[in-house]
């Protein structure tokens, strides 16, 4: 792992999310702050998120003082059906600038940046090569808002490469992107009971993954691969393809003179195609995908592949749809099992469990004993009697006896199984573990070990991470309980 | 190269985060591989109407129409990368298809032939669809260099491009400008050789009498030419050939095995003159020795 404490940007939107999820699980790395001007809306373990929004001095004091290495700028707009241009250029264009306005100077922390862009950057064009390679710049300028936000933004960037040779600066140009929880203009499209496409017109599309997009990001944090990439999955398809592979019939619906008349009265009917769309609906566009692979990255779908996940999902979407409820239950409860604090005996329900019946045993057992017990104090000199009490203690002692041990035996298999899970008090066996199995059962602990904990560390081993681990569980800890 | 609108490959944009440089065989390494469920390549070049259309169109053409005459076939590799550049004519030129077809007819190891084609059709309704399903690509530098080199394929250039198809009757056989050499150019870069080509018929089977510019602005086309069957039979008068005999003879290739050759410009004109010269010689040995014209 190149990077150890990472700041991402955009943590509220999809992709900054999803990003903070897949790097928490990375033991080496330390730290994982998310920042955005709204709260996250996925669940995270241990990323400390920070309201803030791309106002360069503030972002400036939460990278210096937490020492951060690696930014990853993941707000970029490249879909302008997201929000209205103007909001678009401020987040592309000013946002990115103030973003690496925080990572300037030399004696900023920061040793590499990492910018999710689009090829849009590419635009698309009559003239285009069939496949754009990172080295070829756009044949014309940019004409529509957001391809010029993109370029812009990757000017910025360009500019801090240049200024900083020392820090790694990462351009991971995406293709469209497509996927079950992902929404752009293409999967609304692609959604649409036929395909619309313009008259006489067939374009090359080729599609990423959005798996292979967080997993991409993830490599770029990895591993030091400085300079600009394209990712998109193997394979350029034809839109005629694609709507067979998504079995939907095309429709030639967009006039090929006026598309742009068209595509106004689309957006009457509800059909958004919005201007960056249209032209690639026009031309197409393919990009070489091979630089990034020889840096290293697998692609685990291809652009084929990716469509025909496309359309399992949505075709099974309208069916699940409704039987999503209950897992958000589920984990509700999980979340109160975890974090209240009148949950007292999830921990030991396991091991009582598995003694009940002895204890059920013992009782009847030492029930049986009292009564001959009480007959003896009746009837003391009966030989036969006294025998009898004799035999039946033993037996109940022994009975007991092994009750006992079985319990015992079982409280220490629960123990056991517990402390792999979520160990009762400060860990057993502590000094062995090391920093990331520390790390690995933080999360299961309550506050007041945590703090036990963390003086015992402080004391002893003193590892930096651990400690900073604790104090980021703790944190969030105490916003929840 | 056939393309008139011409882009330029910029090595590095300024102030661009320099890129790893990565060895052009570890590239190659990581082509993606064929999905044999697809039945388009990445190019748009579709299986099925390249043969549909092969059976219907160009066989038709090829057998009887122009009862095409080759030699000199051998001259085309079975395998690895070669440029073929031939001249160029007819209104909607019938030269391209006949050379595809010559390869995949006569050729001991057939194989599928690139055709390049004006960047303009990819603009214009209708070919935009069609043309890259039979094999056609565009004409650019960047298309050539990976067809020739990462893809070992065979690729069709015409570097007379516009000026050859749009020349006059009374101009025929007489080669335009051989662009600036870029296919030379490309050719040097992939370290593939290049295999003149020579067609004879093809300004026979669709002359153009005259150019209209009025209407050429008009309808939007590259030109607008005055044929025996166009435009008074409609766009299909396009394709309305009178059956001239075609002879195709393929000439010795021009092997370049040096790197960074094609970084030099006083050789890439070279070879680019010797090129066009050997076509040329060869056309006019051909048109002497035809004794008629539709009958070879």
């Amino acid at each position: 792992m190149d990077s150890k404490r990472i700041l991402i940007t955009g943590i509220s939107r999809y992709w900054g999310g999803r990003l903070a999820q897949a790097l928490e699980a990375f033991p080496d790395v330390e730290a994982v702050i998310g920042v955005d001007n709204e709260e996250p809306q996925v669940e995270l373990e241990r990323t400390e998120y920070v309201k803030v929004g791309a106002q360069h001095a503030l972002l400036r004091r939460v990278v210096e003082a937490a020492e951060i290495d690696t930014v990853v700028d993941t707000r970029l707009v490249v879909d302008s059906a997201v929000m209205p241009s103007s909001r678009a250029h401020e987040n592309n264009v000013m946002g990115t600038m103030n973003i690496l306005a925080a990572c300037t100077g030399s004696d900023s922390p920061v040793q590499k940046v990492v910018l999710k862009s689009s090829t849009h950057f590419y635009g698309a064009h009559q003239d285009d090569p069939a496949f754009f390679d990172e080295t070829m710049r756009r044949p014309h300028p940019p004409h529509t808002g957001i391809e010029r936000d993109i370029v812009e933004a990757e000017a910025s960037l360009n500019e801090f490469a240049d200024r900083h040779p020392d820090k790694a600066v990462t351009i991971l140009r995406f293709a469209n992107v497509l996927g079950p929880d992902v929404e752009t203009s293409h999967t609304k499209l692609f959604g649409l009971p036929v395909v619309p496409m313009i008259l006489g017109f067939d374009p090359r599309y080729q599609f990423v993954h959005e798996d292979d997009v967080f997993h991409a990001l993830e490599h770029a944090v990895k591993h030091r691969v400085p300079g600009v990439y394209n990712v998109a999955g193997d394979g350029v398809l034809a839109l005629s393809e694609v709507a067979g592979l998504l079995g939907k019939p095309y429709a030639p619906v967009l006039s090929p003179w006026g598309t742009g008349i068209a595509a106004a009265l689309a957006r009457r009917v509800g059909v958004e195609i919005p201007p960056e769309a249209l032209n690639q609906m026009r031309f197409g566009r393919g990009v070489d995908n091979r630089r990034f692979k020889a840096a290293g990255f697998r692609y685990q779908h291809t652009s084929r592949e990716t469509v025909l996940k496309l359309g399992e999902h949505l075709r099974i979407h309208p069916v699940v749809r409704g039987a999503q409820e209950p897992y958000r239950y589920e984990r509700e409860v999980e979340e109160f099992l975890r974090w209240s604090p009148h949950v007292k005996n999830t921990r030991d329900r396991a091991a009582s469990e598995l003694s009940r019946d002895q204890l059920a045993e013992l009782q009847r057992l030492l029930t049986s004993f009292a009564e001959t017990a009480g007959m003896d104090l009746d009837d003391g000199d009966t030989p036969d009697r006294a025998a009898e009490a004799e035999r039946r203690a033993a037996e109940a002692e022994r009975v007991a006896r092994e009750a006992s041990e079985r319990a015992a035996r079982a409280e220490e298999a629960a123990e056991k199984r517990a402390a792999r899970a979520r160990p009762a008090r400060p860990v057993e066996h502590y000094d062995d573990l090391a920093a990331e199995e520390v790390i690995a059962l933080l999360a299961s602990l309550e506050a007041e070990d945590l703090r036990t904990l963390k003086e015992y560390e402080r004391d002893h081993a003193n590892r930096t991470r651990v400690l900073s681990a604790i104090d980021s569980v703790l944190a969030r800890g105490g916003s929840r309980v | 190269m056939a393309d008139s609108r011409r882009t330029t490959l910029s090595v590095r944009e300024r102030g661009a985060p320099e890129t790893a440089l990565v060895p052009a065989e570890e590239l190659k390494r990581h082509l993606p591989g064929v999905e044999p469920e697809r039945q388009l390549n990445d190019w748009g070049r579709s299986e099925r109407i390249e043969g549909l259309y092969d059976r219907l169109v160009a066989d038709f053409f090829y057998r009887y129409w122009f009862r095409a005459e080759v030699e000199g076939i051998e001259n085309v590799p079975s395998s690895g990368g070669a440029l073929l550049v031939s001249n160029h004519s007819g209104a909607l030129p019938p030269d391209a298809a006949m050379i595809a077809k010559a390869v995949r007819e006569e050729h001991t190891h057939p194989r599928p032939v690139n055709i390049t084609v004006e960047h303009f059709f990819k603009g214009y309704p209708g070919f935009s669809t069609l043309l890259p399903k039979i094999g056609c690509v565009a004409a650019h530098p960047a298309n050539v260099h990976r067809l020739l080199y990462d893809e070992d394929q065979l690729v069709l250039v015409f570097p007379e491009g516009r000026k050859g198809t749009e020349k006059l009757y009374k101009d025929r056989y007489r080669l335009r400008r051989f662009g600036r050499g870029g296919f030379v150019a490309a050719a040097m870069r992939a370290q593939a050789p290049i295999v003149p080509v020579c067609v004879v018929g093809a300004e026979e089977a669709a002359p153009i009498f005259a150019q209209v510019s009025v209407l050429q602005r008009l309808t939007g086309l590259l030109y607008f030419p005055i044929t025996p069957t166009f435009p008074h039979f409609g766009l299909l008068g396009m394709a309305g050939y009178l059956p001239a005999k075609f002879k195709l003879r393929f000439l010795e290739p021009i092997h370049f095995d040096e790197e960074g050759m094609h970084e030099d410009k006083a050789m890439v004109q070279t070879v680019a003159h010797e090129v066009r010269a050997r076509i040329q010689e060869n056309l006019w040995d051909m048109v002497a020795k035809r004794r008629s014209v539709w009958f070879g």
